[in-house]
């Protein structure tokens, strides 16, 4: 019973996963097990948008599957497990642009493959990336940018990192619609990922993960 | 002269408008003074170079070049966006000084910054702008939202324009707010009845509603008065104006404005039969649209941002179920009317290109962002004139010579037999302008068919 949440979830069948998880509610299953499972399903479907058999509608849908699954397992939660974490990640969109498509995607990615993201949401200003730097001490940092205006805003960021004494304490990846390799040099960040999977690749890589 | 537009092959239709479109009216609708005869001369042989390449009958004199920026304009002036939306003459005097400095052959006019203080008076909440929820120093973006709700579907369906004004009007603008209490006007058919019908408006909150639409309407009146002359000024020193109005996707009307990315994406899971009947309900709607402002106007040109629909967006599979077939439909109802659909594929749209070469040949011309241009002009570029694909990063952070040597690469892939435009492939905020000058100068050097 525990492959069929994995494997409904991972197969999008809403209906099912939600009859899944309430059968084995009230047979007084663990929640958490469930939650696991959730999360099992969760990870074949970031491994599914990886390989471009999903894209964004299946990633978003299975996200409202999970929600509603989390939804009904929440009330009979009595203690929770912190999972075991690849590493940390700050991530957000650069101070002045307010979009958050991209940088969503990329979260939902970091996260189903196991790092803890701290999203700082968007229209982030310098100086929050680096204090959340400080509070979190992760070593991988994310910025997200859509605009041509953002390419000073990542700069401004990483300036501000390095102003900060961090710079050598973290890699910083940077990706958007419009970011290339130029833009990398311009903004003096360490790489930049031309779509969600190169940034979990990065995100691997400096977090020393195999 | 001759046919009724009824009466017309859309051919002709497209023709009537190209003659319009080369016979330039100002907003009174008089002749438009040229500044100089060199400058008709240069008005008319950009028209001409233009519809040479969309019609893909002969081949333009050389590759024509367009400059289709977002707030570039205003800094290249020494403005910001917030002043842009603020101060109609220092729009004005950006803009123009685009077209002065660069020279290109199609540019878009000086209606793209909008007047701020509208959006003001109507309390708009779909989008913030510079000094307005975003800084002033950057452009206006978008608050996506769920604006209608999921189980709202049958009310769009049922009646798109009444669900516009009473329920979605109000949701995006916070002076609508009375809009909610309006009556629905085909219930007013005899004397008996009519009465009932207008009591809504003599209550203070639909009373407060029209007072905020008369205020935002003299004030739109008043931006339209400056930007007008302001384009009419730029057509008189030899430069056209490329789009009469815009139209969208009908996928990208529901995902863009109405129910957001999310609620659109997890519609074509949960609602996918509702949502493919309202994409159909708002097809003629959109075709009217754009329909509508070519023919207001007098030039084909109809201007469709694509968003959605981009690679990585949606599968395949997804994207000829869902967001094709409508498109497809609209640009197919422009183009019945001769208009011109001018799609830009913002993005990649590299994996589309199979799929959306299905058009006739010379009615569409697409703006390509980052698509993989030698792929485009073996498949879509058989059918249909591209623009574009110099990218932002490169404008912004490039040298001239590097600008340079894109152009000409580009002109090299996509130039050859006609059907290419040099231009930028987004909508750009900053860039050097040397790099811009760079564009439009290689173009005409580079551009040149023997």
């Amino acid at each position: 019973m525990a492959q069929d949440l994995v494997n409904t979830l991972a197969d999008l069948k809403e209906q099912e996963a939600i009859k899944i998880v309430k059968d084995r509610l009230s047979a007084g299953e663990d929640p958490l097990k469930i939650l696991g499972d959730a999360r099992k399903g969760m990870e074949i479907v970031g491994k599914r948008f990886a390989s471009s058999e999903y894209f964004i509608p299946d990633l978003v849908y299975s996200g409202e599957i999970l929600k509603a699954v989390t939804e009904m397992v929440k009330p009979k939660l009595t203690k929770t497990t912190e999972s075991k974490k690849l590493g940390k990640v700050v991530f957000g969109t650069v101070a002045g642009d307010i979009h958050d498509i991209g940088k969503d995607i990329v979260v939902f990615m970091l996260d189903v493959n196991g790092f803890e993201v701290h999203d700082l949401g968007v229209d982030v200003p310098a100086q929050k990336f680096v204090e959340k730097i400080k509070e979190t001490g992760a070593p991988v940092v994310g910025l997200s940018g859509f605009l041509t205006l953002a390419f000073d805003s990542m700069k401004l960021t990483v300036d501000a990192i390095k102003a900060a004494g961090l710079r050598d304490k973290v890699s910083i990846m940077i990706g958007g619609g419009q970011i290339t390799e130029e833009v990398r040099k311009y903004t003096g960040a360490d790489a930049y990922g031309k779509d969600a999977m190169a940034g979990v690749t990065l995100a691997k890589k400096w977090a020393g993960v195999k | 002269m001759g046919k009724k537009w009824e009466e017309m092959t859309s051919d002709e239709k497209q023709e009537a408008l190209f003659q319009r479109w080369l016979s330039p009216k100002d907003p009174q609708g008089n002749d438009i003074k040229f500044q100089s005869p060199q400058a008709e001369k240069a008005y008319k042989e950009r028209i001409t170079r233009i519809k040479d390449a969309i019609q893909m009958k002969k081949l333009p004199d050389r590759v024509p070049v367009f400059i289709i920026p977002s707030f570039f304009p205003v800094y290249n002036a020494g403005f910001t966006p917030r002043e842009a939306m603020y101060d109609y003459d220092k729009c004005c005097v950006a803009f123009k000084k685009l077209v002065l400095d660069f020279a290109p052959d199609g540019q878009i006019g000086a209606v793209a910054p909008g007047p701020g203080k509208v959006f003001d008076i109507l309390d708009y909440k779909l989008y913030s702008w510079p000094g307005h929820g975003v800084s002033p120093n950057f452009s206006y973006q978008a608050n996506e939202g769920e604006y209608m709700k999921a189980d709202e579907y049958d009310a769009l369906i049922d009646d798109p324009s009444n669900f516009f004004s009473n329920i979605y009007l109000p949701r995006v603008f916070g002076a609508l707010e009375g809009f909610r209490m309006l009556p629905a006007l085909t219930g007013i058919l005899e004397i008996y009845g009519v009465a009932f019908n207008f009591i809504p408006f003599g209550l203070p909150p639909v009373q407060a509603t029209y007072k905020a639409l008369f205020e935002a309407g003299a004030e739109a009146l008043k931006w339209a008065g400056a930007i007008g002359a302001c384009n009419t000024e730029m057509n008189a020193a030899g430069f056209p104006g490329l789009w009469a109005g815009f139209t969208k996707a009908p996928f990208d009307v529901i995902g863009d404005t109405l129910r957001g990315t999310r609620g659109i994406m997890t519609d074509m899971y949960r609602q996918p039969d509702k949502l493919i009947e309202a994409m159909e309900k708002l097809t003629p709607i959109m075709i009217k649209m754009g329909v509508g402002a070519a023919k207001m106007n007098g030039q084909p040109l109809i201007f469709m941002p694509l968003h959605k629909g981009a690679d990585g967006f949606m599968s395949d599979e997804q994207f000829k179920k869902f967001y094709w077939p409508t498109f497809r439909k609209v640009m197919m109802g422009l183009i019945a009317e001769g208009a011109i659909p001018n799609p830009a594929a913002e993005g990649k749209w590299t994996t589309r290109l199979e799929v959306i070469q299905d058009l006739p040949k010379g009615k569409t011309l697409w703006m390509m962002d980052q698509s993989d241009m030698a792929k485009a002009k073996k498949t879509l570029g058989k059918v249909a004139c591209m623009y574009g694909n110099v990218s932002s990063a490169l404008l912004a952070l490039g040298t001239p010579q590097e600008v340079k040597d894109y152009v000409k690469k580009c002109i090299d892939v996509a130039g050859k037999g006609g059907g290419y435009i040099v231009a930028n492939g987004a909508f750009f905020d900053q860039a050097k302008a040397e790099n811009v000058k760079a564009m439009v100068d290689s173009a005409k050097k580079y551009g040149v068919y023997k």
